[in-house]
């Protein structure tokens, strides 16, 4: 039968405190990896790696960090560009530091980088909250890209401002640098999402998420029933920079190569990965991936609409652009401020009951 | 007077001149925030879309020309006249009207009792509609805004300073208008809540919405009132800045600035929004002329550092919230279980 809880007996505890207790959702899952990991790496080429595939792996990587921090935790930041700097810029100093060290150790390393960076700047958290506490990691942002921008050791003193990746090799596939293969970009970003989402879903079902929540919902309260609130939010900010700096380490190494950081990692980015969460759905895992994938896909598709279909002007087309992707997240919003999640779950609920709705 | 002194007072005076247009900004985003509880990323982008309408209205561009030429292969550019500038300002805030009216109908109206959070999204969206919006009206080339504003440095200034202390102050002419308007304008808005009918409601909805509605205020029609206003201020704050530095997309990231400037000063507090902007502006350029300049910062720390008028702004409201998180003037926060 479709969807249904009914004839599924779980015996032990585990079975019954898993993460997709429903077998078809189980079944989704698995079929989701196989074709991810099985089907799609033997079709891709470098178009849809890079458009597409690419950026939707690095994005929900990114969204899942900062859907820890402000939809788990309720800390709203602005500072997303500037911690995947962080991440970048540790990665690149590594990688030139250590050639021979394989560059997923990196990667993870510029991830516990990213991740103390942010525990620093989520200090005022504990006194300042709601929006002030999101103009204040403002002060994240502008601050780490000026100083990236204008300290040369950070970019190792290259006469051009930038950052280029090395060529490194992991297991014998490159992994970074122009001979990379699509297949072998998108597997090993591939493979990062699926720890990440992975260790956030089970990290926010368990204690840790469980007081991020409380916090969240109430911090007064959260406190008086005895969730330390300097752990709580230290500990959100903590895992939602490691995972933002983990994406920033992949954006620039493994998609983008070379990279300015006015230019990669502006506040445009911020918004982006924000806008992200919201409309997937704050506090779901799943709805960041849906968001990811909802504003990495609409660009792709509109400009091919309007440019490829319709012959407009390519400036043309972005200023179109930016206001069909404005009125959408307005219309989002108005339809269902819960964003894609909450859809999805509205569907879950119905497919339960289909048939036979009464 | 030693020279060092006299560029520091110099780069006070201008620091305060620059403060004086944040607070215009900072300005709108207050009356908003007061009267709906919206925090309106959208008010730089306002300035921005209202600029852009000025000068479009102006020259007598033709709207949308350039999706026009591309649909239908015409070659569209000017109506050929050239309105007056006061003639187009007023017409101006009349668009800026009939644009609080629709946001109020589409948006707002829609998005009643949402949490804080999703308002503010929605703002963002809406900065990016107005945004292409304006661009696919107007164009995005950079334009001059010419409304008849005294603009260059001031020669009087100049004259006289020199004559007192044998060095001249350089103040734009602009900056001196600009901090006239500014003291008009918040005379007239003060006047304007304090002493009209719609000014009392205005404050009663700011106060608390379910007592204002329980008296016959129409929320509504507040909120059409006020988004109208923030579109006037827009306005005046995006000809100030736009005949400053031409009107570009630039302008809309002195939203962003006028951010600082409102946490310094409290998001609910029209004097403070004032005073911010002005500790914000004066700060900023001084930290900027004592960090680059080889006599000060390199004698005192052998290095220096420039173009931190990018992050200081937001730094100094971080550090200054840590200690007092409800800004200067704003009101305190009390909170319970």
């Amino acid at each position: 039968m479709l969807y249904r809880e009914a004839g599924d007996f779980k015996t032990t505890y585990g079975e019954d405190s898993q993460t997709f207790p429903i077998r078809f959702d189980r079944m989704g899952y698995y079929v989701t990896l196989l074709v991810a990991f099985g089907v799609v790496p033997l079709v891709i080429n470098d178009y849809w790696a890079s458009a597409v595939f690419l950026p939707f792996l690095i994005y929900a990587i990114a969204a899942i960090g900062l859907n820890i921090l402000v939809g788990y935790a309720g800390q709203v930041s602005l500072g997303t560009g500037g911690f995947m700097a962080v991440g970048a810029y540790a990665v690149y100093k590594l990688m030139t530091s250590f050639p021979d060290v394989p560059i997923l150790i990196h990667v993870l390393l510029a991830g516990f980088v990213t991740a103390a960076v942010g525990v620093l700047f989520g200090l005022p958290s504990l006194r300042i909250k709601g929006f002030y506490l999101a103009v204040a990691t403002l002060a994240a942002q502008f601050f780490l890209v000026w100083l990236f921008n204008k300290a040369p050791w950070f970019y190792n003193y290259s006469a051009s401002g930038q950052i280029t990746v090395p060529q490194s090799k992991m297991l014998g596939f490159y992994i970074t640098g122009p001979q990379t293969s699509a297949t072998a970009k998108y597997l090993f970003c591939l493979i990062i999402l699926v720890g990440v989402a992975v260790v956030a879903r089970n990290l926010t079902r368990g204690t840790v998420g469980r007081k991020w929540m409380a916090i969240r919902d109430m911090d007064i309260a959260a406190e008086i029933i005895g969730v330390n609130p300097l752990n709580a939010k230290l500990t959100a900010f903590a895992v939602s920079s490691f995972f933002i700096g983990i994406a920033g380490a992949l954006f620039f190494a493994v998609y983008l190569g070379a990279a300015e950081v006015t230019e990669a990692f502006n506040i445009q980015k911020s918004f982006l990965i924000l806008f992200m969460v919201i409309i997937g759905g704050l506090g779901s895992i799943f709805g960041s991936f849906a968001g990811a994938a909802f504003l990495v896909l609409l660009p792709v598709f509109l400009k091919n609409v309007l440019v490829g279909q319709l012959g407009w002007p390519t400036d043309l087309a972005a200023h179109l652009e930016l206001m069909i992707v404005g009125a959408l997240i307005v219309a989002f919003l108005i339809a269902e401020p819960h964003g894609i999640a909450q859809l999805w779950r509205l569907a879950k609920e119905k497919l339960r009951l289909w048939p036979f709705p009464h | 007077m030693p020279d060092q002194v006299l560029y520091a007072i110099e780069v006070t005076l201008n620091g305060l001149m620059t403060g004086v247009m944040y607070s215009l900004v900072a300005l709108g985003f207050v009356l908003i925030f007061k009267a709906s509880g919206v925090f309106n990323y959208a008010q730089g982008v306002l300035a921005l879309f209202a600029a852009l309408t000025l000068v479009g209205l102006q020259n007598g561009q033709v709207p949308f020309a350039h999706v026009i030429n591309a649909t239908f292969g015409t070659n569209l550019s000017t109506f050929g006249w050239h309105l007056p500038a006061l003639l187009a300002i007023l017409l101006t805030a009349g668009i800026m009207v009939i644009l609080a009216i629709i946001i109020e109908r589409l948006v707002l109206k829609h998005l009643v009792s949402q949490a804080p959070i999703i308002l503010f999204m929605a703002t963002i969206g809406l900065a990016y509609f107005l945004e292409g919006l304006g661009d696919v009206m107007w164009g995005a080339d950079i334009k001059k805004l010419d409304v008849g504003l005294p603009q260059g440095i001031s020669d009087t200034i100049e004259r006289v300073t020199d004559g007192w202390f044998g060095y001249g102050f350089f103040i734009d002419n602009l900056d001196i208008v600009a901090t006239v308007v500014a003291v008009l304008l918040v005379a007239a808005l003060t006047i304007f809540s304090q002493y009209s009918k719609q000014g009392r409601a205005l404050r009663a909805v700011a106060d608390d919405h379910q007592a204002a509605l329980s008296v016959g205020i129409s929320l509504r029609f507040i909120w059409v009132l006020v988004w109208s206003i923030a579109g006037f201020v827009a306005l005046v704050a995006g000809i100030m800045w736009g005949t400053k530095s031409g009107v570009q997309f630039s302008l809309s990231l002195i939203a962003l600035k006028a951010l600082p400037v409102l946490m310094l000063g409290g998001f609910t507090s029209i004097p403070g929004a004032i005073i911010g902007g002005l500790i914000i502006g004066v700060g900023e350029k001084l930290f900027e002329f004592i960090m680059s300049s080889p006599d000060l910062a390199g004698a005192w720390f052998g290095f220096t550092i420039g173009a931190t008028e990018n992050w200081f702004a937001y730094v100094l409201a971080l550090l200054f919230l840590v200690f007092r998180p409800q800004g200067l003037f704003g009101e305190k926060i009390i909170e319970r279980v």
